[in-house]
C-alpha cells in the first residue's frame, strides 16, 4: 500500500479524532488510537504521516516519532497487503514454531522481516501472542491461526489474495 | 472442589459474552448490592476475601484500593490491565471474549470503592477479537444503563510492547507516550494516570469482585489458602496432553494441575521441568512440583505464581535452547530505559545463543550468573528481575546440560 501524496484524514475521520481526544483527561491519551487510525488509512506511518498526526495533537513530530518507533504494531515502511506474524516464544517453540517459520520462508521465498516481491505478504517472527494452548500459532492480519502444520499454513496462504 | 468454576462457569455457553446470558446467570446483582454499600465497606470486603492481584505481582487487592488518598478532591482513575503478554499466559483473552460483563460489573464495584468516575481498559493491540467482543459488551452496558450514570469506560488499544503490562509503563502508554515505566514513589495510587490517583488492576482480579460481593469475603477466602483466597485460571501449555485453561483453587498443587487437569505430561511422558507462573517465574525441576499454586506457596518454593502461566517440559526438551528462546524475548522487550537491563538482556541472549550453537566459552555460564545477580534490583521496574529469574534458575538447576554444549 502506498500513502497518498498528501496524507490527511477525511472530515468524518477528523470528527472521530476529536471524539477520541475528548475521551481522555489529556487529549494526548488518544495518540495511540489515532495512530492506529492513521495506519489503517494510509497503510503505514511515514514521517509525513507522523508530522500530520503531531499537528492534530499539538505535539512535536519528534514525540510522535518516538512513540511510533517504540511499538511493534506500527509500521514505518510499506508492508504487504497481509502481515503473517508467527509466534516464536517458548510454548510455540516447544510445539515446532521453528519448522513453521522455516516452511514460510521457503514457501514465500523471503526472510523474516521481508515482504514478497508482489507486495502480498510481510513475514514476521514475533513474541508471545498468548494463545499458547493452540501452539504453534500465528497472527494473520486481525486473525489468530492456531494449531499450525505446514499443510495448514499452505491452505492459509492460498486464501490470502 | 479443586476445579470449581466461578469465573469460567459460563464458558460452555456460546452466548456467554452477551448481556442476556450474563443476566440469566445472576449478572449485575452484585452491582445492585454494592450500590447500597459504603465505598469503604466494599474495600473492606475485598480485603477480607484475601483476593490478590492475578496479573503477576500478587499484591492484596483491597489493600491496594485503600492507598487512594481519602482527602483527594479531583478525579481518580481505575485502569484495567488487559495487556496480557507474559509468555505462557492466555486467561484474560478468554475473560474478555467470553465473560466481558463480569469485568464491567467488577469495574463498577471497584470504581465505587475508590470513588472513580472513569475507567480505562488497556487491551494489547494484537488482541483484535477480544477488543471487539469487549467493546460490544461495553456498548450493551451503556444501552442498558449500567454505564454512563456516574461511571464511564474507555476501551484503549495498545500497539505491541510487553513492557506496557508493567503498571507504570501502561500508564505512560495510556498518556500517549512510549511505554517507559516510571520511578516509584510516587505510586500510582498517589500519582498515576494523567497525574491523578490511579488503581491498576488485572482483568481476572476484577472479574472476581462481583462474586465476592455476592457470596461474601468468607466464602471466597475459604476457597484458597490462608493468605490467598479464591480460584484462579491457570493457563497450561507446552508438553501436556490437554493444554488449555483450568480454573481451580489456588491451593491446588502443581502436580495435580498437570496430572489431573491437564491430562499429564506429553512428549516422552516423563517430566523434566515446569515454569509455574509465566516465563519470568524461576523454573522448577520435576521433583519440585508438590507445591501449592498460591502466591506464598510458590514464593516459598523459590519461584513465583506470577500470571499462572504454566509451561511444561518433558525430558526431550533442551533446557539451554529453552533459555535461549526466553532470553531472546527479554532482549527484544527490554524498553531500553535502564542500562543494566538494556545491556544485560542483549548480551545474555547473545551468550545463550552461542552456547546453543556450540560456540560457548568456558566462563560464559559464570559470567551470565554474575551479570544477572548484580543487575537484579538496580532498575526502575521489575522487568529485569523477571528476566533474572529464568537466567539463574535454568543454569543453576540444569548446569550440566549447558556445560555439555560448551567446547572443552
Amino acid at each position: 500500500m502506498t500513502a497518498p501524496a498528501t496524507s490527511a484524514f477525511s472530515a468524518e475521520q477528523l470528527t472521530d479524532v476529536r471524539r477520541l481526544q475528548a475521551l481522555y483527561p489529556d487529549p494526548r491519551g488518544a495518540l495511540l488510537p489515532v495512530l492506529h487510525m492513521a495506519q489503517d488509512t494510509f497503510g503505514h506511518l511515514s514521517l509525513e504521516v507522523e508530522e500530520y498526526v503531531a499537528g492534530l495533537f499539538n505535539l512535536s513530530p519528534a514525540h510522535v516519532h518516538e512513540v511510533v518507533t517504540f511499538y511493534t504494531l506500527f509500521f514505518r515502511e510499506a508492508r504487504g497487503r497481509h502481515v503473517v506474524a508467527v509466534c516464536h516464544n517458548l510454548s510455540c517453540h516447544l510445539a515446532g514454531a521453528p519448522a513453521i517459520v522455516a516452511h514460510l520462508k521457503q514457501r514465500l521465498g523471503i526472510d523474516v522481516g521481508e515482504t514478497t516481491a508482489d507486495g502480498t505478504i510481510t513475514l514476521q517472527s514475533v513474541e508471545c501472542l498468548c494463545a499458547c494452548e493452540h501452539a504453534p500459532m500465528m497472527q494473520v492480519d486481525d486473525r489468530y491461526e492456531i494449531g499450525l502444520t505446514p499443510e495448514k499454513v499452505d491452505r492459509i496462504l492460498e486464501g490470502l489474495g | 472442589m479443586m476445579s470449581e468454576k466461578i469465573l469460567t462457569r459460563n464458558f460452555g455457553r456460546i452466548d456467554s459474552h452477551t448481556l442476556t446470558a450474563y443476566l440469566e446467570t445472576g449478572g449485575y446483582a452484585a452491582w445492585q448490592r454494592a450500590q447500597a454499600m459504603e465505598p469503604a465497606a466494599i474495600t473492606e470486603e475485598v480485603k477480607q476475601s484475601n483476593l490478590r492481584g492475578l496479573g503477576g505481582a500478587g499484591f492484596p487487592t483491597g489493600t491496594k484500593w485503600s492507598f487512594i488518598p481519602k482527602n483527594h478532591a479531583g478525579p481518580v482513575y481505575l485502569v484495567i490491565n488487559a495487556d496480557e503478554g507474559e509468555p505462557g499466559t492466555f486467561k484474560d483473552r478468554y475473560l474478555l471474549e467470553r465473560e466481558p460483563h463480569a469485568l464491567i460489573e467488577g469495574m463498577l464495584i471497584a470504581a465505587r470503592a475508590i470513588r472513580s468516575a472513569t475507567g480505562f481498559v488497556y487491551i494489547r493491540g494484537e488482541y483484535v477479537e477480544p477488543w471487539r467482543k469487549f467493546s460490544a459488551a461495553v456498548r450493551e452496558a451503556y444501552d442498558a444503563g449500567y454505564l454512563g450514570k456516574g461511571f464511564d469506560v474507555v476501551v484503549h488499544r495498545g500497539a505491541g510492547a510487553y513492557i506496557c503490562g508493567e503498571e507504570t509503563g501502561l500508564i505512560s502508554s495510556l498518556e500517549g507516550k512510549k511505554g517507559w515505566p516510571k520511578v516509584k514513589p510516587p505510586f500510582p495510587a498517589i500519582k498515576g494516570a494523567f497525574g491523578m490517583p490511579t488503581i491498576v488492576n488485572n482483568v481476572e482480579t476484577i472479574c472476581h469482585v462481583p462474586h465476592i460481593v455476592n457470596r461474601g469475603a468468607a466464602w471466597f477466602a475459604a476457597l484458597g489458602t490462608k493468605t490467598q483466597g479464591g480460584t484462579r485460571i491457570f493457563s497450561v501449555s507446552g508438553r501436556v496432553r490437554k493444554p488449555g485453561i483450568y480454573e481451580a483453587s489456588v491451593a491446588i498443587t502443581l502436580r495435580q494441575l498437570i496430572d489431573e487437569l491437564a491430562g499429564g505430561v506429553a512428549g516422552n511422558g516423563r517430566l523434566k521441568a515446569v515454569v509455574p507462573g509465566g516465563s519470568s517465574a524461576p523454573i522448577l525441576r520435576s521433583d519440585e512440583i508438590d507445591v501449592t499454586m498460591d502466591v506464598d506457596g510458590l514464593r516459598n518454593a523459590g519461584t513465583m505464581a506470577g500470571s499462572a502461566g504454566v509451561i511444561v517440559m518433558d525430558e526431550t526438551v533442551s533446557i539451554p535452547e529453552a533459555l535461549m528462546v526466553v532470553a531472546r524475548f527479554y532482549a527484544h522487550e527490554s524498553c531500553g530505559q535502564c542500562t543494566p537491563c538494556r545491556e544485560s538482556t542483549g548480551w545474555i541472549y547473545k551468550m545463550c545463543h552461542r552456547i546453543v550453537e556450540g560456540h560457548g566459552r568456558k566462563d560464559d555460564l559464570d559470567k551470565i550468573l554474575d551479570v544477572a545477580k548484580r543487575g537484579a534490583g538496580t532498575t526502575i521496574c521489575a522487568f529485569y528481575d523477571g528476566a533474572v529469574g529464568p537466567y539463574i534458575s535454568y543454569i543453576e538447576k540444569f548446569r550440566a546440560e549447558f556445560e555439555a554444549l560448551i567446547p572443552k
